[in-house]
């Protein structure tokens, strides 16, 4: 496959790009792509009527699914009423912090891992193990320690994004292509030039891949520490609708929250392509 | 990252031996023993309460009493069967969907962007959803699990069969294959790789999951059970159901990837 990595296959042939750049040709029709987003935004809009309407008409029970129309004027009215930034920002503050921490932490380890045989064999089995296992687990353990505030909420988020970082980190690390690496020695590169100039911009796509992980793994995380331990948040606001039965509470807090995880994956995918302009991938 | 093992060649050689093999894994998993002293060495120094970190010997007799006496077993076996009961249904549509997607133009515009939409969203915040629509039972976990463990299989598969090499979909339908013959027999088996990629994120997501739903809606279940134990104080108890849950989340991502190398036998790596 490796050959045809250009070849657009199947129904999608009118991306390929062969055909990216065309010859300037009188425009005969709506371009393809046009119609595409077209279609797509209809599909919305008729999903968003279907859901206004059919709770509107009694088609779909109202309390399971309660228009959009009202769920819409209950964010408006916890807008106004100062609620919703309040649950969103205390959301996204330990969701981003959490991330952070794991970053910093991981990200270091990662590379160390890849450079130094003690580091590796420390780290190696207790990476190996932690990935794949469920993180939220652990939760009680960090509730008894550090209290059920926002302090155990962000080391569990730190805890739960530290082990895909690491893992990219350190897989991105460690299968450098050697040549740059021994043409910058040859051109008397320090240790530390090395690792800034060489190594860090090598494995920055896969590094980066790791935080795109890593981050929707963090507000998985964050939404279910504030569902279980409660209090402000938009995880504890949609718990506290859920038990009280305000389906038009809890389905205010699933647009929200698709709103801020959209939000937030499209700022990452942007960043990304923006600290990749350089590389390869950019181009497509 | 498919593989986080691979790329330590000094530690993974081959050995001539058994014994050699024994040592080494004995070697690689020494950091884990060290934890384990350390551990201990804190409990016992009176440095933490015994309250916070319960010694090692208190959790294995724990953990004895829940799997001999106890209800641990029953309750891995409720949590075990929702997982494996979303996740199973998560597989089968989301494949065909991805497949679908793939192939017809059509059926992409319509799901695409619901996709794009959900994809991004944090799954847990569906909990309070299902717990309106479907209760504290069974089914709103089942729910649960099947949304959240749908939309990676749907794009790793969409992906991969996006993927394929068109040379193998136009020899195949030069040679008489049906649309449907050449999704069957090509397709799928060329995307293969992507799918069990798409697989193996759903598997950790239906064990996150699993375990988060429960800790929030249940009554039975391994989640249910570490929460009820930390509510209770029973905390050496609850450490030793935290590490089981631990493990058999580990042990389920070992077999799955065992699985998928055998699955892949015929790829040349």
């Amino acid at each position: 496959m490796m050959n045809m990595a250009q070849a657009r296959p199947l129904a999608d042939a009118r991306k390929s790009p062969v055909q990216k750049a065309p010859a300037p040709r009188p425009a005969r029709s709506i371009s393809p792509q046009v119609v595409d987003i077209g279609v797509q935004v209809a599909v919305v809009v008729v999903l968003a009527g279907i859901w206004e309407f059919g709770a509107r008409f009694g088609a779909l029970n109202p309390f399971l699914l309660p228009p959009l129309s009202m769920v819409l004027v209950r964010i408006w009215e916890d807008l106004i009423a100062g609620t919703v930034p309040v649950d969103l920002g205390l959301t996204l503050y330990r969701a981003l912090t959490g991330f952070a921490i794991g970053a910093v932490i991981g990200i270091p380890v990662g590379i160390l891992m890849a450079r130094s045989a003690v580091v590796r064999w420390f780290f190696d089995p207790l990476v190996s193990i932690g990935f794949p296992m469920p993180k939220i687990a652990f939760l009680p353990i960090f509730i008894l320690w550090f209290d059920i505030y926002d302090t155990s909420k962000i080391i569990m988020v730190a805890f739960s994004c530290f082990f895909p970082i690491v893992a990219a980190t350190y897989a991105g690390c460690s299968s450098l292509d050697k040549w740059p690496i021994w043409s910058a020695r040859c051109f008397g590169a320090k240790e530390r030039e090395l690792l800034w100039e060489v190594y860090l911009p090598m494995a920055m796509p896969q590094i980066l891949t790791g935080l795109q992980v890593a981050l929707p793994v963090g507000m998985i995380t964050t939404i279910v520490t504030e569902m279980l331990m409660g209090g402000r948040g938009v995880g504890g606001a949609m718990i506290m609708a859920g038990r009280f039965a305000d389906s038009v509470g809890v389905f205010a807090g699933i647009v929200q929250i698709i709103l801020l995880g959209f939000v937030v994956v499209k700022s990452v995918e942007l960043i990304r392509r923006r600290i990749l302009i350089w590389h390869p991938e950019s181009r497509r | 990252m498919s593989d986080v093992l691979a790329g330590k060649p000094d530690l993974r050689r081959r050995g001539p031996s058994l014994s050699y093999a024994v040592v080494n894994t004995a070697l690689r998993f020494s950091p884990l023993l060290l934890l384990a002293l350390g551990w201990e060495f804190l409990g016992l120094s009176g440095l933490v309460s015994q309250q916070m970190l319960p010694g090692l010997g208190e959790i294995f007799s724990a953990f004895s009493a829940m799997l001999f006496g106890g209800d641990l077993l029953y309750n891995t076996a409720r949590s075990i069967s929702r997982a494996a009961t979303g996740l199973g249904a998560a597989i089968v549509i989301g494949v065909a969907a991805g497949l679908l997607m793939a192939s017809f133009r059509t059926v992409r515009l319509l799901i695409n962007p619901i996709v794009q939409i959900f994809y991004p969203m944090p799954k847990s915040a569906l909990i309070p959803v299902v717990m309106i629509w479907l209760g504290l039972g069974d089914s709103s976990k089942i729910l649960l699990i099947f949304l959240g463990c749908l939309l990676p299989v749907v794009v790793g598969t969409y992906n991969g069969a996006r993927g394929v090499n068109p040379f193998l979909l136009w020899s195949a339908s030069s040679l008489g294959a049906s649309r449907f013959e050449v999704l069957r027999e090509v397709v799928l088996r060329a995307a293969m790789p992507d799918i069990l990629n798409g697989c193996r994120t759903a598997l950790a997501f239906s064990f996150i999951l699993m375990v988060s739903s429960e800790f929030v809606i249940a009554t039975d279940g391994v989640g249910f059970m570490i929460s009820s134990l930390g509510d209770g104080g029973q905390y050496p108890a609850m450490f030793a159901a935290i590490f089981f849950v631990a493990g058999i989340g580990f042990a389920a991502d070992r077999l799955y990837a065992m699985l998928s190398r055998r699955l892949l036998r015929w790829r040349e790596a």
